[in-house]
């Protein structure tokens, strides 16, 4: 029995943890694959009818405003952050004595809660008394920035409290890559007289290509998953305007009691992110065990 | 260090570089400013009374400096019906996280021990399925989550919420020392083991001690993640038992009464506080668990 113990400890203490898994996550992703195929509103009922919620989740518009407001927000959010933070990175790279503040300063917002993000960015840009009202108190009085308030132009500043958050982040991850290419062909292409910027678009950026990649997987999952920045920003509105596909779950979920439709939304969500993170994760761990 | 811009510095394009230098000071000062501007907003504004608010400019400093908005954000502003203000949510918000971040560590260790230096048959089958756990979304699990603690009785409980922090921080904490503790050769391990050493007492004496550097970005990661958590506090949790950054939104989006700026201001730089301690203190560690959390996992 103590020999038995023994030998099998590892699997013990390693088997609370894995139980864990394959109950509150896998279980729970077959629970909700299972509640959307079924008729389930207010209380969920397992019988299974088909593809009837997603059928409703595809006819809803606001369901289509989310879908397209996730395109418009993620595709924003992932350029301008990649290319923000690349910048950022390169101009840091050039000897900057007082690097170390600066990155401090860059970084420090991936330090808050979305919903202090949020909070702060609501009130710069309310236009009662944020930027425009301050623009127009300078003499200005046409300058208008409501896009807060106006339904057309809300999901722009998600965008930009976004960015905000989260470039600073790409920023590190970019620096990193940048001193780890080899020094000695730099130099040798410093000897060879190519101007700074060639060395930067033909030998440095090419080879921080798997950085490249980590960044965009990090950004989108961030994008897919954004719910707290939404809500605290424009709470999804006006109207619903700035609905996400995360906000839209949460809404059917908690506040219209529609389960089905929950259920449906979220595993759109888990199809979006797997598409996106499982050959990403497949190829790495598999280059790991090598 | 690639430093391209001093190196080919020749007499005749020498003022040349100067300018280029300022150039790029002033382009690395401006996003600095970009960055510390809603910050240094939410600060003066915190400081502002509510009259100075209405008629001066956002980026003003306060002409008369008042901390009447932080003693309302702490103990009075509203979150919906109740005016205690923050302060009872920020102590939810710790009584989560420190037993939240402290199990889930402990577990994240054992089992990364298991994982990188007791590999049997399946193990690592088993680790890149809970490494998958880290990428859902969680929106997925919400709503059986919700029913299964109301089975088991703990719903709307801040031990709730501690068991759902720990369920989902498990994945990342397995695997920060998993990498971690992949990195010391197993034969430290065989040795031990010819020596008569078990399991624990391996761990113990000779994993432990290795730890630090891997247990402080694992507490500083969990820890970040668990207080500026809101989609789980929001879910999981009822009036009395919710987290620090519930209470905030409560606060800012109430709609009762006036439009309080300043107070929103002040409880918001509250509820950012701890971690932003933590960043300040410790940020080599934070970005390690960033760095770390993302690329690899």
């Amino acid at each position: 029995m103590t020999k038995w113990l023994e030998e099998n400890t590892p699997k013990l203490v390693l088997a609370p943890s894995f139980i864990a898994v394959l109950i509150f996550v896998y279980g729970f992703i077959a629970w909700t694959a299972w509640v959307s195929f079924t008729r389930s509103r207010l209380l969920p009922r397992y019988d299974i009818e088909g593809f009837i919620q997603y059928e409703r989740l595809f006819a809803s518009p606001r369901w289509d405003t989310a879908l397209n407001n996730l395109f418009v927000f993620g595709f924003l959010f992932i350029v301008i952050a990649m290319v923000l933070g690349l910048v950022l990175a390169i101009l840091l790279d050039q000897n900057i004595r007082t690097e170390g503040a600066l990155r401090t300063i860059y970084l420090y917002p991936m330090a808050l809660s979305m919903i202090v993000t949020g909070t702060a960015w609501k009130w710069i840009l309310n236009p009662g008394l944020g930027i425009q009202a301050m623009v127009r108190g300078w003499g200005f009085e046409d300058f208008t920035f409501d896009w807060l308030v106006n339904p057309d132009m809300a999901i722009y500043t998600i965008v930009i409290a976004a960015i905000w958050q989260s470039s600073g982040f790409v920023m590190a991850l970019f620096l990193a890559g940048l001193r780890s290419v080899d020094g000695e062909i730099i130099k040798a292409a410093q000897v060879d007289g190519i101007p700074t910027w060639r060395i930067y678009t033909a030998i440095i950026i090419p080879s921080m290509a798997p950085i490249f990649l980590s960044a965009f997987i990090v950004l989108s999952h961030l994008a897919i998953k954004s719910f707290d920045l939404v809500i605290a920003l424009t709470g999804g509105g006006p109207g619903y305007a700035t609905d996400l596909p995360a906000t839209y779950m949460y809404a059917m979920a908690f506040s219209r009691g529609d389960i089905g439709q929950a259920a449906s939304s979220a595993m759109i969500m888990m199809m979006v992110v797997f598409a996106i993170v499982v050959p990403y994760l497949y190829s790495e761990l598999r280059t790991k065990d090598d | 260090m690639t430093d391209l811009s001093m190196s080919q510095a020749t007499g005749q394009n020498r003022t040349g570089k100067i300018i280029l230098r300022w150039v790029l000071y002033l382009a690395l000062g401006l996003f600095a400013l970009f960055y510390l501007m809603p910050l240094f907003v939410m600060i003066t504004t915190s400081l502002k009374s509510l009259d100075e608010i209405r008629t001066g400019d956002l980026i003003a400093l306060p002409r008369d400096v008042t901390f009447d908005a932080w003693r309302t954000a702490w103990s009075g502003a509203c979150t919906g019906i109740q005016c205690e203000g923050v302060r009872p949510y920020f102590w939810n918000s710790i009584l989560i996280a420190i037993p939240a971040v402290a199990i889930s560590t402990l577990l994240g260790a054992m089992n990364g021990y298991v994982v990188a230096q007791w590999r049997f048959r399946g193990a690592n089958i088993i680790f890149s399925l809970m490494l998958f756990g880290c990428f859902i979304p969680f929106q997925v699990v919400l709503l059986p989550m919700a029913r299964t603690l109301g089975i088991i009785g703990i719903a709307g409980t801040i031990p709730g919420l501690i068991f759902v922090h720990v369920i989902y921080g498990l994945g990342f904490t397995t695997l920060f020392f998993r990498n971690y503790y992949v990195s010391i050769p197993s034969e430290l391990t065989k040795a031990a083991k010819v020596d008569g050493a078990g399991f624990f007492r391996i761990f113990w004496s000779i994993f432990l001690p290795l730890s630090l550097p891997i247990i402080v970005v694992t507490v500083i990661w969990q820890f970040t993640q668990i207080w500026n958590d809101f989609l789980f506090g929001v879910s999981f949790s009822q009036a009395g038992t919710q987290p620090v950054t519930v209470a905030l939104n409560n606060i800012v989006n109430s709609t009762t009464g006036v439009k309080e700026y300043n107070v929103d201001m002040a409880a918001a730089i509250i509820a950012a506080l701890p971690t932003l301690f933590v960043y300040v203190v410790a940020g080599k560690y934070f970005i390690r668990g960033l760095t770390a959390g993302s690329v690899k996992g």
